[in-house]
């Protein structure tokens, strides 16, 4: 158990840990971020930090959360642990590799982290063009290459899942008795593999640009700036989809097993999640409502959008028909799971009124779209991610954290997460634009309340971090299913020996085979026919 | 009528937005509130320990159920979808063109101001005068970064461009003030780049205009541009270099060498002078220097207004 044993690993469920430490680091980093920019928000004048320094925290804040917290959190962590389990593996596909993609992430992570703190950079997580090539004097390329960096631990992590869930599944677990939270981590891995390298192409053409002054996305030099947004939200946005997808697949499993029932749809919940993978590549042009971009072009865009929310609605539908005659329990896991349900819906059915281009013109840019985008990563993502820690804790680590106050804590950060966010759906409504170090007067009533809500969100923060820390060693041994699941993730003790499986499993049961409501692979494909 | 939320609202746009967003708020809200009464009502009436009747119809019948539901809830959705993008694309779409005859106003964006000047000549920084109840025309563009011009009474907003116009336009419903608003980040003083519309009654924007008619028209300026920077060398009458007739090209087909049309607008104009290799007039030897670099974007749209009178 040296220090070395560690940083040298193949073993997926320590890197998965090694990961988990991690990004756990850079989401109190960024966090603090946060804090900082609540306080000086809570006043209509910039008078806690400088104009500068606010725009700064508010960067540092998006970079450190999109690509050093929230694109690797599920995926890395728990997809990375869970993925062999699930499938009967002993390991993923490629070990090595793997561990490279840790190395690469703490590499590009402590790069930008640097760039962050002996200076900054003010151009927003998303470098828009002309600014950031042209009229920025912080440290742009600094930053850009260490989320350049960063990309290839995504690309190499999905392309790591791709080959593993493909070629590693136990003889019987055909595809479709795969655990959903397998089907979202395979989208999210093809995503990561078509889509980063668009980011690092773009992200190499804005180096090239403010460095050598080659006219690209500067139209002083023949170049385009909304080639730019183009080229970043064609990354960006099926971003969004890395980040909700695993999310999603977590909160399947949850729900199905506090209700013991199957999960309603199994087969549509499958397909809905290739759908928003797919479609989710074809919707980008709806952040450029206002840029300039051709009408015609917006309107597409905003159809696409639509047509994408859809298969959303339905996952949303079957969650909710998952509980429908089950023996539901609210162990801690299930707290966060229906408390993603209603904050992802919630994200969700705000996001129609950004897809509603007459709607849009007026709301986008303002702290609606903030709200929006709030609601479905860190209500949605964080709510799940929170939820999978707690869920598979247990296998994980071997230990029972304390129940009654880990579900003090999902009640508190549920509570803490809309009293924070929900003002700032109405400072959008009311015309607040974002990224604003100064506001109007009228719109602090609703900003000293999110600030006031972001209080009570960082002590929830704060809880798990303790309690779980204090679990690791004091808390109660864990069985190998606590929470009676199915999936063979269970079948194995806690925490799983290294090799996971003494002899490869045999799967011959449909996934989320709930007693009493067990249902054999013979009798379902019999009624289908 | 000022909804709930939502800023007073002073275009008409806004009326026609706020009523979309009306609809939008209800039928979404209704969805939000039934699957959270379902969700509640389904987590208590079948919580571990309740004596709800779970017992289930058979395999065959609960499978075409569950096929039904999930027709309805794809079929349903598809339905409001497509009401609400169409309305809203309609509503966009309606708005996306100018009407002709639009009072014409430039604005340069820069960090951090905007310079606004009326084509009768009036300056203004940071604060824009429109008279209530005729279409405003504005034609805009930036110095440096992406800004973009926010009037959230009117629910309209713009992206300003570097190197090319973009156009927004409106019809003030009300006399008042509000907030003018830089809505696209675009450096430290982001925040500060913050303004007021002032809108007015006709006739009291005619006393507005008299009252501060200090400055020659931007088509004036532009006249005096044109011979400074020796444009009539070869655009000039009796000219001895063969240069395109300028008299009464706004607005107008112009046929290229490589064969392509396009309209002399505000667009054709700028890139004609700065960039005058892109888009050569057929029949015309490509000769025309570039002043790419020479004239800050104010005096272009000097240049350009002096144009558009040129008959």
């Amino acid at each position: 158990m040296t220090l070395w044993s560690w940083l040298s690993t193949h073993d997926h469920k320590r890197i998965a840990l090694l990961y988990a430490i991690s990004i756990t680091a850079f989401f109190f980093i960024g966090g603090a971020a946060a804090t900082l920019m609540r306080i000086e928000l809570a006043t209509p004048a910039g008078d806690v930090v400088s104009a500068e320094t606010y725009n700064k925290l508010f960067t540092m804040h998006g970079v450190i959360m999109v690509w050093f917290f929230l694109i690797p959190s599920i995926p890395a962590t728990l997809g990375n642990f869970l993925v062999p389990l699930m499938i009967g593996a002993r390991d993923l596909a490629f070990p090595r590799l793997n561990l490279t993609s840790w190395y690469l992430y703490v590499a590009g992570g402590l790069f930008t982290l640097a760039a962050l703190l002996l200076g900054g950079v003010d151009t927003g997580w998303t470098f828009y063009t002309p600014f950031s090539t042209l009229y920025s004097n912080t440290h742009v390329i600094a930053v850009v290459t260490g989320v350049f960096i960063a990309g290839f631990s995504s690309i190499l992590t999905g392309l790591n899942f791709i080959v593993t869930i493909h070629k590693l599944r136990a003889p019987g677990l055909t595809w479709f008795r795969l655990p959903l939270f397998i089907w979202a981590h395979y989208a999210t891995s093809v995503i990561l593999v078509l889509a980063t390298p668009v980011l690092a192409m773009t992200l190499t053409l804005l180096g090239i640009e403010r460095l050598f002054h080659v006219g690209i996305f500067d139209p002083a030099l023949g170049g385009d700036p909304l080639l730019f947004q183009h080229l970043f939200w064609f990354y960006s946005h099926p971003a969004v989809y890395i980040m909700i997808l695993p999310a999603m697949g977590i909160v399947s499993e949850i729900i199905a097993c506090f209700s013991r029932n199957p999960v309603f749809g199994y087969r549509s919940m499958a397909y809905a999640i290739i759908a928003i993978a797919g479609i989710g590549f074809l919707v980008w042009g709806h952040h450029m409502f206002v840029s300039g971009q051709a009408v015609y072009a917006g309107m597409i865009f905003s159809l696409l959008s639509f047509v994408v929310a859809i298969p959303s609605a339905i996952k949303v539908f079957n969650w909710t028909a998952t509980l429908y005659k089950g023996t539901i329990s609210f162990e801690a896991p299930m707290l966060y799971a229906l408390g993603f349900v209603g904050l992802f819906m919630f994200g969700g059915l705000s996001g129609l009124f950004l897809a509603a281009l007459a709607l849009d013109v007026h709301l986008t840019d303002t702290y609606f779209v903030v709200a929006h985008f709030h609601y479905i990563m860190v209500g949605g993502s964080v709510s799940a991610y929170l939820g999978g820690i707690h869920f598979w804790w247990p296998k994980i680590t071997g230990r029972m954290y304390p129940p009654k106050w880990a579900q003090f804590a999902a009640v508190l950060l549920f509570l803490g997460f809309n009293f924070t966010f929900f003002p700032q759906y109405l400072l959008g409504v009311e015309g607040m634009p974002r990224r604003y170090h100064e506001y109007a007067p009228e719109f602090q009533t609703l900003h000293v309340l999110s600030s006031a809500g972001a209080v009570i969100l960082a002590i929830g923060y704060l809880l798990p971090l303790v309690y779980l820390t204090w679990s690791l060693t004091r808390g109660r041994k864990a069985s190998a299913n606590p929470w009676g699941a199915t999936g063979l993730e269970w079948t194995v003790p806690s925490p799983p020996p290294v090799e996971n499986f003494g002899e490869t499993p045999i799967v011959t049961q449909e996934p989320y085979a709930y007693p009493p409501h067990a249902v054999s692979g013979g009798a379902r494909r019999a009624a289908s026919t | 009528m000022k909804l709930p939320f939502l800023p007073e609202v002073a275009s008409t746009l806004g009326e026609r937005v706020d009523a979309l967003f009306a609809a939008v708020a209800l039928v979404t809200g209704a969805v939000a509130l039934a699957v959270v009464a379902l969700l509640v009502i389904f987590a208590l009436k079948y919580r571990r320990g309740s004596r709800a009747d779970r017992r289930r119809a058979p395999e065959a019948v609960r499978l075409r159920i569950e096929r039904r539901l999930e027709v309805a809830w794809i079929g349903i959705p598809m339905l409001l979808f497509s009401a609400a993008f169409a309305w809203a694309a309609a509503l966009y779409f309606d708005h996306a063109a100018p009407p002709d005859g639009a009072l014409e106003i430039a604005v340069v964006a820069k960090q951090w101001m905007w310079k606004l000047q009326h084509a009768t000549g009036q300056r203004e920084i940071d604060e824009l005068h429109v008279p209530v109840g005729i279409p405003v025309k504005l034609v805009m563009t930036s110095q440096d970064a992406i800004h973009s011009f926010y009037i959230p009474a009117f629910r309209l907003k713009q992206d300003v461009l570097p190197g090319r116009y973009t156009v927004l336009w409106f019809t003030a419903t009300h006399a008042g003030e509000y907030h003018l608003f830089c809505a696209e980040y675009c450096g430290t003083d982001h925040s500060r780049m913050i303004g007021r519309v002032v809108a007015l009654d006709p006739a009291q924007f005619q006393r507005w205009l008299a009252a501060n008619n200090a400055e020659p028209t931007m088509a004036a300026r532009g006249e005096a541009l044109f011979g400074a920077l020796g444009c009539g060398g070869c655009h000039g009458p009796g000219s001895a270099v063969r240069a395109p007739p300028l008299e009464g090209l706004y607005g107008r087909p112009v046929a290229l060498a490589d064969g392509r049309t396009v309209t002399a607008d505000e667009r054709y104009l700028r890139d004609a002078i700065l960039l005058p290799a892109k888009e050569v007039v057929a029949g015309y030897a490509p000769v025309m220097p570039s002043f790419s670099g020479q004239i800050p974007e104010g005096d272009l749209l000097d240049l350009i207004a002096y144009l558009k009178r040129v008959t």
